[in-house]
């Protein structure tokens, strides 16, 4: 076991898939020479060469296109969208390309393709860096998509997306990427818990919390804080938000009664509105309140000296198992 | 212009047989509209082991795709097929290009390369099966080495540049082409494959059929220059060739693929054509169209063009016209058949190939829609907009 960064494991888990699979090619802008803006391909175009670490031009279509193409070739291409906000240039090649060639040829051709996409807010950055688009991919048939909120989920999660012949969306919370945890690189990711399964953290009686990614850390803050009023909460983390694994957050509700979804991306037709009525259509006679889901805002990300504001913290998470629990709440005295 | 480090080189030609529409007039012609073959001190080069029995073959091809193309547009009419993509006046383009083509070459093609199809010996019900709603792509692209056609315009020419960049890895000589129109020129996803290409020379081929129309837009709305002169700017040698002219084609492309075998990089070539019929079976061209500019083409046509040849050699015997018209009928005939007979897709096929391992989401949703099905006793004739209770 060793200490890494989640940007370190990451890294670790490239090289990893790198060194197993020669079909494994990484595509990206900055991902050669500099190691990627944040660092996470730092070395490998060094040890593994510029064919097998690709230096593009800067065009997101054109990456995710080519990748298709490679793919088309045996390749596994693992591309980098360098941040959140780039991803949209390449968006028609995603949804309908990569997600649909294998059912376009019923099967005849494999995508496995990994498009990694550093997501969400919180580090003080300029538009277009902080955002959450992930219900634009849940909602696409063919793509899976998946997030990671532990190094150790980090370095084995990257494997098995790689080794996945479906196309994946790996998201990685960026502003985790200095967090540091303890990582086992010696886990064989096939033995590992598939990146399709989500996992509870925390054993709970009062009120289920789910929630992925860069909330995690911050919904087992807001256990931790729970406890001590004696509110007993079950986080759930989903790791995979497409499919999303309902099996433990069926079980842990019909024992909880109570419902709490959390994520960074606006409300309207977000993930959190996927789980809270999948779970109301699996255990509505089990649920004693309306779930609540915890969210940013329906607004374009905001500038940073108010980000805090439309990321969920730990006290608006709280605020939402207070309204799960029917206890007094910023909305109580409010109908409708 | 094109670069000259690979054999004869790449200059156009001058010839102004008119070219109404089109910015420019100048492409490289081997065969005038009259049939008569005209020298070349390059470009002869690329063609020269083409014997008069082959030329014959070209010309085999060439009708029997316009035939294929008239079968499917009576089927569409029919209502044996939803849609249809017509090639009407675009032959010598897809045969000239599509018989250049080694077996371990890869073509991402758009939707109206069915005459490409052809030649990379696709089976003629797998060519009909998009049109007729049976599936969403009709065939196994390695059993012909050719991906499904594309339908969002001007994506499979990045598919290609990608697939090019593996060839170069893998250390093959193979290229890939792509085909697209003139107005696949004006997506972004074409100008990406081309800085791409450029920058990282990849063997690959960039095959822009200009037949004027994109649906009722006309080539002068997609670009102020020829669009050959487009690749020049992305560091691209280019030709612009008389796409009506098979031998033209075969020489620019397999120049083409000569440069990318060899490592020479990307090639853009326009072959300067015209689409004879409507966009699809859906389109009325006579909306956006003058008669006149179709009359004018009319006279360019690329059949009459190669038969006016062959019978300037002597080769346009009655044998061979009956020979040619017989070859046409059967593939036509055998093509309706497979149409035809063709069997409805299952239920719950639907569901299949959207992933390559198990989906919870849509496994339970399967799991549903078969209950729901079964529920009525009949699966297959249960459903329809009307209803069965």
């Amino acid at each position: 076991m060793t200490q890494l960064t989640f940007a370190r494991a990451i890294n670790a888990g490239l090289r990893k898939s790198l060194e197993n699979d020669s079909k494994v090619v990484l595509l990206g802008e900055d991902i050669g020479t500099l190691g990627g803006v944040f660092r996470v391909t730092d070395g490998l175009q060094k040890d593994f060469g510029t064919h097998r670490v690709v230096d593009t031009p800067l065009a997101e279509s054109a990456i995710v296109g080519t990748a298709v193409g490679l793919a088309y070739r045996g390749y596994r291409p693992v591309v980098e969208i360098q941040f959140d906000g780039f991803i949209y240039p390449a968006f028609d090649q995603i949804v309908s390309q990569v997600a649909k060639l294998h059912y376009r040829t019923r099967g005849a051709v494999k995508m496995p393709i990994t498009i990694r996409v550093p997501f969400g807010g919180g580090i003080g950055s300029p538009e277009h860096h902080s955002e959450s688009p992930e219900a634009y991919f849940t909602h696409t048939s063919g793509l899976r998509v998946v997030t990671v909120a532990n190094p150790q989920d980090a370095y084995t999660v990257i494997q098995q997306a790689i080794s996945c012949d479906d196309p994946v969306l790996y998201f990685e919370p960026k502003r985790r990427y200095h967090d540091k945890g303890e990582v086992d690189e010696s886990v064989d990711p096939a033995m590992a818990l598939p990146m399709d399964k989500a996992r509870v953290l925390t054993d709970g009686a009062d009120v289920t919390l789910v929630a992925y990614g860069p909330l995690v850390k911050t919904a087992l803050d807001a256990a931790s804080a729970a406890a001590d009023e004696g509110i007993s909460i079950e986080v759930i983390d989903l790791r995979s938000l497409a499919p999303v694994d309902y099996e433990p957050v069926v079980a842990s509700v019909r024992k909880t009664g109570r419902l709490v979804v959390t994520h960074e991306a606006g409300q309207s037709g977000g993930l959190g509105a996927e789980v809270a009525a999948s779970i109301t259509e699996r255990c509505f006679y089990h649920l004693e309140a309306a779930p609540v889901r915890v969210t940013g805002f329906d607004i374009p990300y905001p500038y940073s000296k108010l980000e805090m504001h439309h990321l969920p913290g730990l006290d608006r998470i709280l605020d939402g198992v207070d309204r799960a629990l029917g206890r007094p709440n910023s909305l109580s005295g409010l109908e409708g | 212009m094109s670069t000259d480090e690979t054999g004869p080189g790449g200059a156009q030609t001058p010839e102004s047989a008119g070219n109404p529409g089109s910015p420019g007039q100048e492409f490289l012609q081997l065969i005038t509209p009259a049939g008569e073959r005209i020298s070349h001190p390059e470009f002869d080069f690329w063609v020269r082991d083409i014997t008069d029995e082959q030329l014959c073959s070209l010309f085999e091809d060439m009708t029997v795709i316009r035939r294929i193309d008239v079968e499917a547009t009576a089927l569409q009419r029919q209502g044996e097929l939803a849609l249809w993509p017509p090639l009407l006046g675009q032959e010598a383009a897809q045969i000239g290009s599509g018989r250049s083509l080694r077996a371990d070459d890869f073509v991402f093609s758009s939707y109206r390369e069915n005459g490409v199809a052809y030649c990379r010996g696709v089976d003629l019900t797998d060519l009909l099966r998009v049109w007729r709603g049976n599936a969403s792509g009709g065939w196994d692209p390695y059993s012909i080495n050719m991906a499904t056609p594309q339908i969002i315009i001007g994506a499979q020419t990045l598919h290609a540049t990608g697939y090019a960049m593996g060839i170069q890895n893998d250390g093959a000589d193979a290229a890939a082409i792509t085909y697209f129109g003139d107005g696949a020129t004006s997506e972004g996803d074409v100008s990406e494959a081309m800085v791409f290409a450029a920058s990282f020379q990849v063997p690959v081929v960039f095959f822009c059929t200009n037949n004027h129309w994109a649906i009722s837009e006309p080539v002068r709305l997609q670009s102020h220059i020829q669009l050959a002169d487009r690749a020049t700017g992305f560091g691209i040698p280019s030709l612009r060739v008389d796409g009506n002219d098979v031998l033209a084609v075969m020489a620019a492309t397999r120049l083409a693929l000569d440069r990318a075998r060899r490592g020479g990089g990307p090639t853009f070539i326009e072959a300067v054509s015209y689409r004879m019929g409507p966009h699809t079976t859906a389109d009325d061209p006579t909306r956006y169209r003058d008669a006149n500019e179709l009359e004018d083409w009319a006279a360019k046509d690329p059949i009459s063009r190669l038969a006016g040849l062959l019978d300037r050699k002597g080769l346009l015997t009655a044998e061979l016209q009956q020979q040619v018209k017989d070859k046409a009928d059967a593939v036509a005939a055998e093509m309706r058949r497979g149409c035809t007979t063709m069997p409805d897709p299952q239920p719950m096929d639907i569901f299949k190939h959207v992933y390559s391992a198990p989906n919870s989401w849509l496994e339970r949703q399967q799991d549903h829609y078969a209950r729901y099905l079964a529920s009525f006793g009949d699966p297959a004739g249960a459903v329809s907009e009307e209803g069965a209770r």
